[in-house]
């Protein structure tokens, strides 16, 4: 978990997701509440699919899927598993 | 016909009709209207019967913004924002006592609702805000620079967007409900355009202070995404729908009174106005698909903050706004100079001017790139009936 929370956290790094320094939150932190926009939601999404070779389902792309970096880890870790499983 | 729409087609016949081409001249409020709605208990029809209003549903709204689209659009249009703000209020307002306070007085009462969300130096991006609430113990205050308060004036009560703290990023906002006695406006701008004259969209200085209690509870951008907008483009795209209705029904009584002329001979008209008919069902089955779509994810949060649902919304809006105009036109082409003329009761000039605010009011532009960015992680959907 804590190495998939890592590569999150380098996601939201390297796209700019955030106006602030993502270090300088914990995982359960609200993103939204630090200034991540919709537009930026989008952009960090396309980020984490691109470092974990994944596509999010159309069932989590939703706001609450990427309110924290605990909740993208849940979401995640769920779609890793899938792919174990198949 | 439902017991509400037979109300609004009354007020509309009755009252908005008489007065639409001086509210449109004058660019004034449409107060005889609105005092007709009040008469009627219609402001507060959303509200649900528990607070005193008629609970009606969304697909309710949108039928009577669409009656009233067919006989004054700024009237209509006005009906529409004060609707919006009320379904905050129903939605997201409940589980606070102040907020349940005011949705009694909104059906008491039938108290007007306008909204604050434009803001010079935001770049009109209603999603960010430069002004926050500043809260001092129980009390809250707000400076607001708003570019547009539409009926702002004429309103009982206003909707402000604002960032949550001064130290809020200008994304994390939310809704402050505050009422006549709560505020003072300077204005700072005025309206003279070419279309929806009526709804007075001045701009002004909002300076507000009240209560925290008046703070709606959830974030803006969850109120946005399951209400505000969905809200916003169907009762638009249902007012919109009516200004086409009643352009084509100018267009359609001009092609008959042609072919009594002249018996025997389909006028020239007559190819257009099956056009115009085409796109007006077009135009009608968008806004119904997108009505029933809202009413089965009422309810769901999941449902209603889904990127796939706000794409639907986003087409209804773009969708429809161009095809108002496209529908006009078509109607002003059926009636020719009769419908150039500002004095002929086949006039369609001003559902013409009307009807360009669709594409503008909340850019489309901004809007379609908007529905850009989503498209780029949403898959495709294969399904017909899904």
């Amino acid at each position: 978990m804590t190495a998939v929370n890592d590569k999150i956290r380098e996601v939201i790094r390297e796209g700019g997701a955030l106006p602030v320094d993502i270090a300088t939150l914990g995982d359960t932190d609200d993103l939204y509440a630090a200034g991540l926009t919709s537009h930026a939601t989008v952009n960090l999404m396309l980020g984490l699919e691109e470092k974990f070779d994944l596509e999010f389902p159309d069932r989590l792309l939703r706001r609450r899927t990427f309110e924290s970096v605990a909740a993208i880890a849940a979401a995640i870790t769920e779609l890793l598993d899938e792919k174990v499983a198949a | 016909m439902s017991e509400l729409l037979q109300r609004a087609r009354r007020v509309g016949a009755e009252v908005a009709a008489r007065h639409a081409g001086a509210v449109d001249a004058e660019a004034r409020f449409p107060r005889e209207a609105f005092a007709a709605l009040k008469a009627e208990k219609l402001l507060g029809v959303m509200v649900p019967t528990e607070f005193g209003g008629a609970g009606a549903s969304i697909s309710e709204i949108v039928s009577l913004c669409h009656a009233l689209g067919q006989y004054c659009a700024s009237t209509a249009m006005i009906y529409a924002m004060h609707q919006i703000q009320v379904a905050c209020i129903v939605r997201h307002g409940q589980q606070s006592a102040w907020h349940r306070t005011l949705l009694q007085r909104l059906a008491g009462e039938q108290l007007l609702l306008a909204s604050a969300t434009s803001e010079a130096g935001v770049g009109g991006d209603v999603r960010s805000s430069v002004c926050a609430v500043e809260v001092d113990g129980s009390r809250l205050k707000l400076s607001k620079n708003a570019t547009v308060i539409s009926y702002g004036a004429d309103a009982d009560g206003i909707l402000v967007t604002a960032r949550r703290t001064p130290d809020s990023p200008a994304s994390d906002q939310v809704i402050v409900a505050v009422l006549k006695d709560d505020y003072r406006l300077e204005q700072t701008s005025t309206w003279d355009t070419l279309g929806m004259r009526g709804t007075c969209s001045n701009g002004y200085w909002l300076h507000a202070s009240g209560d925290v209690a008046q703070i709606l509870p959830l974030p803006y951008a969850d109120i946005s995404a399951q209400t505000m907008l969905p809200t916003s483009h169907l009762t638009w795209s249902s007012l919109w729908l009516g200004i086409a209705t009643d352009a084509v029904s100018r267009a359609r009584t001009f092609v008959r009174a042609e072919a009594r002329k002249k018996a025997g001979s389909t006028p020239p008209g007559a190819l257009r106005l099956a056009e115009a008919v085409n796109l007006l069902q077009l135009m009608k089955s968008n806004v119904v698909a997108a009505a029933k779509l809202y009413e089965q994810a009422l309810g769901s949060a999941e449902r209603l903050t889904a990127l796939s649902f706000a794409v639907a919304m986003n087409n209804l809006k773009t969708g429809t706004s161009q095809m108002a105009v496209q529908v006009v036109n078509h109607a002003l082409l059926i009636c020719g100079i009769s419908g150039y003329r500002n004095d002929s009761d086949f006039s369609v000039g001003r559902h013409l001017r009307d009807a360009h605010s669709a594409a503008l009011m909340v850019s489309n532009d901004r809007i379609l790139a908007n529905t850009a960015n989503l498209l780029l992680v949403l898959k495709d959907d294969p399904g017909l009936f899904s």
